[in-house]
């Protein structure tokens, strides 16, 4: 096994078989991936094709039954217990009975932050996710998009290196979802995280990565692998510049290669 | 929004539905209480009219079905014209059997919240338990309550405590079933992010299964502090008649006295209202300082 230094994720022909009441399902074969600090990666396939799984192996939330994977240098399960990532899920699963503050608290209650410190620290991610001001609503006050922010807020609050995100815009419309787009970035730049992102929207995953991983199902597995040539700096009208375009035609043909539409 | 009217949305439909039982029990008063005073002028071998009857119906000293008015004069004598240390007072019996039924709430909710922890969390107690615990209500508390009497007197506990633990028999079964519920309500994906952070599973059951878990506690609460009462009423009943709303209902089934009946009967009802209401009150309270949407 070949891993370097600055390699976050690193995955070595990494399968995960379910076995289900139907026989076994294959939900990820083969995987072989580096996830670099800094990197924005994005995973886009169909449903089915394990992008999900893939990120919930890498949080320690399934086990991989063959194949190697490395988080930190470390197994996952270690990374988890050493609390190197965040998880932001597709739902804000924000508590209900907590407060916007008390919710980004309580991975800090958990992990035994004292007071003081959680209270800087719920107020320097409410900046970083624009809810300022929010902290003493209760979820269910906020927008279905301000809920998303106070759940990566949440994620942010103890400066975990690896952010993990599961189609956290999926649920949103699409004004909503551009400008978190933006928004995602800009703090993906001032925070210098490494991001695994999870998404089924072409454009989306295009103008937010900085390596585009194309999954498929059936066996669900990578592949095609796109290093982006946008620049870091990326104002929203960059999705209609030819290079933009030109990567996403190339992601569409790596979906339509791996799926076969005469199931 | 329209103003809500107290009155009109509250008094009303509750007041019409009284005036209607009123009006329903005072002619069943009359029907019921009517031979009686037929047979007395029969055997006296005097007519009697309807007319005469009627007035008659209302003021029975052992009526079939005593008045509404009989009930409430009764009630009064016994409540607020007697003092709390006779062994007549109303007030007196209820406390007897208001303090048997918080005991045995109090044990049960415990004892209930307890199981309940344990089901969540261990596989075979889940297993073992839940059917044995499902099992126990389908024993009539009635013929079970003399035997936990018996026995426990037999070792020497007496007084409160097996009345109580009558009432723990009834009430702590739906507060397992609530909280076992209400402790496995929160989403895989709330379970999911308290594995994330790598959380030990008494963070998990305070911070994640505890709150979840409290509408569901507060509901198996009204309908436990409810059977609870009736557990300490029918732990009364085999003890002789010493003391409390079910000795008073009792005594007054020996001895003929209906009027005492009713009045126990409206006092105890009005005792499960009021600790209903109370636990509504908490249950209200609680919600809202969880942040309950208003």
């Amino acid at each position: 096994m070949t891993i370097t230094p600055a390699s976050v994720v690193s995955a070595r022909d990494l399968g995960l078989t379910f076995e289900t009441n139907d026989g076994p399902v294959n939900a990820l074969t083969g995987v072989n991936l580096d996830v670099n600090k800094g990197d924005f990666v994005s995973f886009i396939g169909p449903s089915g094709c394990g992008k999900t799984t893939f990120l919930r192996v890498i949080a320690d939330l399934e086990k991989p039954t063959s194949g190697a994977i490395t988080v930190n240098g470390t197994t996952p399960e270690d990374a988890r217990k050493n609390r190197s990532y965040g998880y932001v899920f597709q739902a804000a699963a924000l508590y209900p009975w907590r407060t916007i503050e008390k919710n980004i608290a309580l991975p800090l209650e958990i992990m035994g932050y004292s007071a003081a410190d959680q209270k800087a620290r719920i107020d320097r991610t409410l900046d970083l996710v624009n809810l300022t001001g929010f902290g003493k609503k209760f979820p269910w006050q906020l927008s279905g998009g301000m809920q998303q922010r106070a759940s990566i807020a949440r994620a942010l609050a103890f400066d975990a290196d690896l952010l993990l995100m599961d189609e956290p815009f999926g649920a949103l419309d699409e004004i909503v979802r551009d400008h978190l787009n933006e928004q995602l970035l800009k703090l993906w730049d001032r925070t210098n995280k490494t991001i695994c992102f999870v998404t089924h929207s072409i454009p989306e995953a295009v103008y937010l990565s900085t390596k585009i991983v194309v999954m498929s199902p059936r066996p669900g597995r990578v592949t095609d692998i796109i290093e982006s040539t946008l620049p870091k700096e990326r104002p929203l009208d960059i999705r209609e510049s030819p290079e933009f375009l030109e990567i996403a035609s190339r992601v569409r043909e790596g979906l339509r290669a791996g799926h076969s539409y005469d199931e | 929004m329209e103003k809500s009217n107290f009155f009109k949305d509250r008094v009303m439909p509750v007041g019409v539905i009284l005036l209607a039982l009123l009006v329903i029990w005072y002619v069943a008063v009359i029907f019921l209480n009517v031979p009686f005073e037929r047979d007395t002028a029969a055997r006296a071998g005097t007519a009697i009219t309807f007319s005469e009857i009627l007035p008659k119906t209302m003021f029975q000293q052992r009526p079939v079905l005593p008045a509404p008015h009989q009930v409430i004069a009764e009630i009064w004598n016994t409540t607020v014209l007697m003092p709390i240390t006779s062994k007549r007072s109303l007030v007196y019996h209820a406390w007897i059997t208001l303090s048997a039924t918080l005991l045995g709430f109090g044990i049960g909710t415990v004892l209930g919240i307890l199981l309940a922890v344990g089901i969540v969390h261990n596989r075979a107690m889940d297993r073992s338990l839940m059917p044995w615990v499902i099992a126990s209500q389908t024993i009539p508390i009635l013929a079970i309550a003399p035997m936990i009497i018996v026995v426990l007197n037999a070792v020497g506990i007496s007084g409160l405590l097996p009345k109580a633990l009558i009432s723990t028999y009834l009430s702590f079964f739906p507060i397992v079933v609530g909280m076992v519920k209400g402790l496995r309500s929160p989403e895989q994906i709330q379970l999911d992010l308290m594995h994330t952070y790598y959380a030990s599973p008494s963070q998990t059951f305070w911070k994640l299964r505890w709150p979840s878990s409290m509408p569901y506690l507060f509901t198996s609460l009204k309908v436990a502090i409810a059977i609870s009462l009736v557990g300490a009423i029918v732990g009364e009943l085999p003890t002789g008649a010493v003391s409390g709303l079910g000795a008073r209902l009792l005594a007054g089934s020996y001895y003929g006295q209906t009027v005492q009946i009713w009045s126990a009967l409206f006092m105890a009802a009005a005792l499960a209202a009021t600790l209903v209401i109370i636990v509504g009150f908490a249950h209200t309270a609680v919600l809202k300082r969880m942040g309950t949407r208003a």
